[in-house]
């Protein structure tokens, strides 16, 4: 028995990467519920807008590295976050002037604008695959490990090894960063209360000096921030591979319908409960297994409750769960 | 003030409003009264911006106003409270009532963060007019509470004090004294008294409760079936054979036959 070895496997092979992967579920989730709470629909093309945002901070990366620009230990991505930013937000504006704006006129009902966000996707998706096309792209660069396994294991003098990559770590304190400016935007500026104040009683906020348009504006903004970090952290820390953001759709909604959507808090929440949950109930426990029982216990099988290709399934058992008991999330959202 | 042209509000086959003209004199307190289905909330929703009327006229100060829309209205001074109150549930009442000014410099996002000085002292000043603003209405007790955990009749109050935070000219109350305690209604048609003498506000409001009405309105505009059906002092309503017969009922023309025996 080998307690302290089974932790460290468990925290290598599940905290850390769970971790990481649910900060950037938050970021994502983060955008769909501000969308949801402030324009009242869920946009099914975020996937799509953190694809886009993504490719351009790829894009940017490479112009970069050609350069020789580099931020030394850090990967240059970071250098390209801002562009990214800003590319998404003038794509999201113009989406918004040229599609969304005319629905918003005719009041068209949400699950319209649920099928025009789906279309919208659709679009999107195109253009990001004519623009990067399919292939699979690594563009981390700089130090690849903060710690890795080998050097942990010299450290500690354990056999289990726990390897944390710079990515992780930057993919958290960016998520932390990101998340504590969102907070302190939408709590203490006069414009995030403005977006709170429309998001709760639309009606009355029309009837106040709240300018819907400029509110609806700096919303998109927000979201087009918020899309492009969750987008490039989730390519800086796996690969960027164009087609994945569809799939990573259900996950993102997942996490903001199981916090309550509508719900900044729950979208942060939501973000690590699905992500713990989809590593988790992948991961084959076999190793921790083996540590803590004698050797002689030691399972065959791979003790692993579903195989990873089934990993979707869980966000999705997750969301139906959290729909039929408790359809406004952990924290109290909208209903849906 | 407001002057309102043969006003329809047609929904599909059945005439909500069917061509009611009235005006509303700057520094009165117009009671609107008649029975349920009269056309009331439509007219002030058509007069408020929420619904473009079908067609008709209305003007304000002599200007087209008709089909703006309720923040267009705002920015002239023309305000209005709900017969289900309104508030920003999340949110304090203090804050409730300083989102109510529009074109604040926090509102850009360059001032948001550029522009950290002129945000505070102008938040200084609208925190200062909240503080007022609830004296005046007598709740300054529930400045920090959440407005979605007040009572209904203070959320009334703090609807009245939306509209003091901008001066409004013209304010349009939709059954302020609806669901309200008699002491608490004693405060709020206060108030509407005081901001009508004191700081010239004009008023149009709807309204079921007499004494109420008897207390504040003059004049009184009674509807029915989407038309103006008459026009005068509460006295003179309430003797008005029309109007009793339409909408009062027999009970206040006994109790006035009582009175004179």
């Amino acid at each position: 028995m080998d307690l302290l070895n089974a932790l460290v496997a468990f925290a290598n092979f599940v905290v850390v990467p769970a971790t990481a992967y649910g900060a950037q579920l938050a970021l994502g989730a983060l955008g769909v519920t501000l969308i949801y709470g402030v324009l009242r629909f869920s946009n099914f093309a975020h996937g799509e807008t953190m694809s886009f945002g993504a490719m351009v901070v790829v894009l940017v990366t490479t112009l970069f590295q050609s350069w020789g620009i580099s931020l030394g230990p850090l990967p240059t991505a970071l250098l390209a976050l801002p562009f990214g930013i800003l590319a998404t937000a003038i794509l999201l504006l113009t989406t918004d002037k040229v599609v969304y704006k005319f629905y918003r006129r005719v009041k068209a009902a949400p699950v319209m604008l649920v099928i025009v966000s789906t279309g919208v996707m659709f679009v999107m998706n195109g253009a990001v695959r004519m623009i990067i096309g399919t292939d699979d792209r690594r563009f981390a660069d700089g130090e690849r490990f903060l710690i890795s396994a080998r050097d942990f294991k010299t450290m500690t003098g354990l056999s289990e090894g726990l390897a944390i990559r710079t990515t992780q770590v930057i993919t958290v304190v960016v998520a932390m960063i990101t998340v504590a400016a969102l907070f302190w935007f939408l709590n203490k500026t006069r414009t995030g209360k403005s977006m709170r104040a429309y998001s709760d009683n639309e009606d009355l906020a029309l009837l106040s000096g709240i300018n819907p348009e400029r509110v609806v504006k700096i919303t998109w903004l927000l979201v087009a921030a918020l899309a492009t970090i969750a987008g490039a952290l989730y390519g800086l820390d796996k690969s960027y591979k164009p087609l994945i953001f569809q799939q990573l759709l259900l996950p993102v909604f997942a996490a903001a319908i199981v916090g309550g959507i509508g719900n900044p808090l729950g979208a942060i929440a939501g973000g690590f409960v699905i992500a713990f949950s989809e590593v988790t109930l992948t991961y084959a426990f076999k190793k921790v297994v083996t540590y803590l029982g004698p050797d002689s216990w030691a399972p065959d099988g791979l003790v692993q409750l579903l195989s990873t290709d089934y990993k979707f399934a869980v966000s999705f058992a997750i969301l139906i769960i959290v729909l039929l008991f408790k359809p406004t999330g952990l924290f109290k959202g909208q209903s849906i | 003030m407001i002057e309102v042209r043969d006003l329809h509000m047609h929904f599909g086959g059945f005439r909500a409003v069917d061509g009611a003209s009235l005006t509303l004199e700057q520094g009165s307190i117009t009671g609107l009264i008649g029975p349920n289905g009269a056309g009331k909330t439509s007219l002030f929703n058509c007069i408020a911006g929420v619904l473009t009327p079908t067609s008709g006229q209305v003007l304000f100060n002599g200007e087209e106003i008709t089909g703006l829309k309720p923040h267009e209205l705002f920015h002239k001074g023309i305000l209005r409270t709900f017969q289900i109150a309104h508030e920003f549930g999340s949110m304090t009442c203090r804050e409730n009532l300083m989102m109510v000014p529009a074109g604040q410099t926090g509102e850009t996002l360059w001032n948001t963060w550029f522009g950290r000085k002129r945000i505070a002292d102008e938040e200084r000043a609208l925190r200062a007019k909240v503080d007022e603003v609830l004296e005046f209405l007598t709740i300054s007790h529930i400045a920090d509470l959440k407005a979605g955990e007040i009572s209904g009749g203070q959320k009334k109050l703090l609807e009245l004090g939306r509209t003091m935070m901008v001066d409004a000219k013209m304010v349009f109350l939709d059954e302020v004294g609806a669901g309200v305690n008699r002491t608490l209604l004693y405060t709020i048609g206060d108030a509407i008294k005081r901001l009508n003498v004191e700081r010239g506000y004009t008023f149009c409001m709807i309204e079921h409760d007499m004494d109420f009405i008897k207390q504040l309105c003059d004049p009184v505009i009674v509807m029915a079936q989407g038309k103006v059906m008459a026009t005068g002092s509460a006295e003179d309503i309430m003797q008005n054979e029309a109007v009793i017969e339409a909408y009062l009922g027999t009970g206040v023309k006994n109790k006035k036959t009582e009175e004179a025996e």
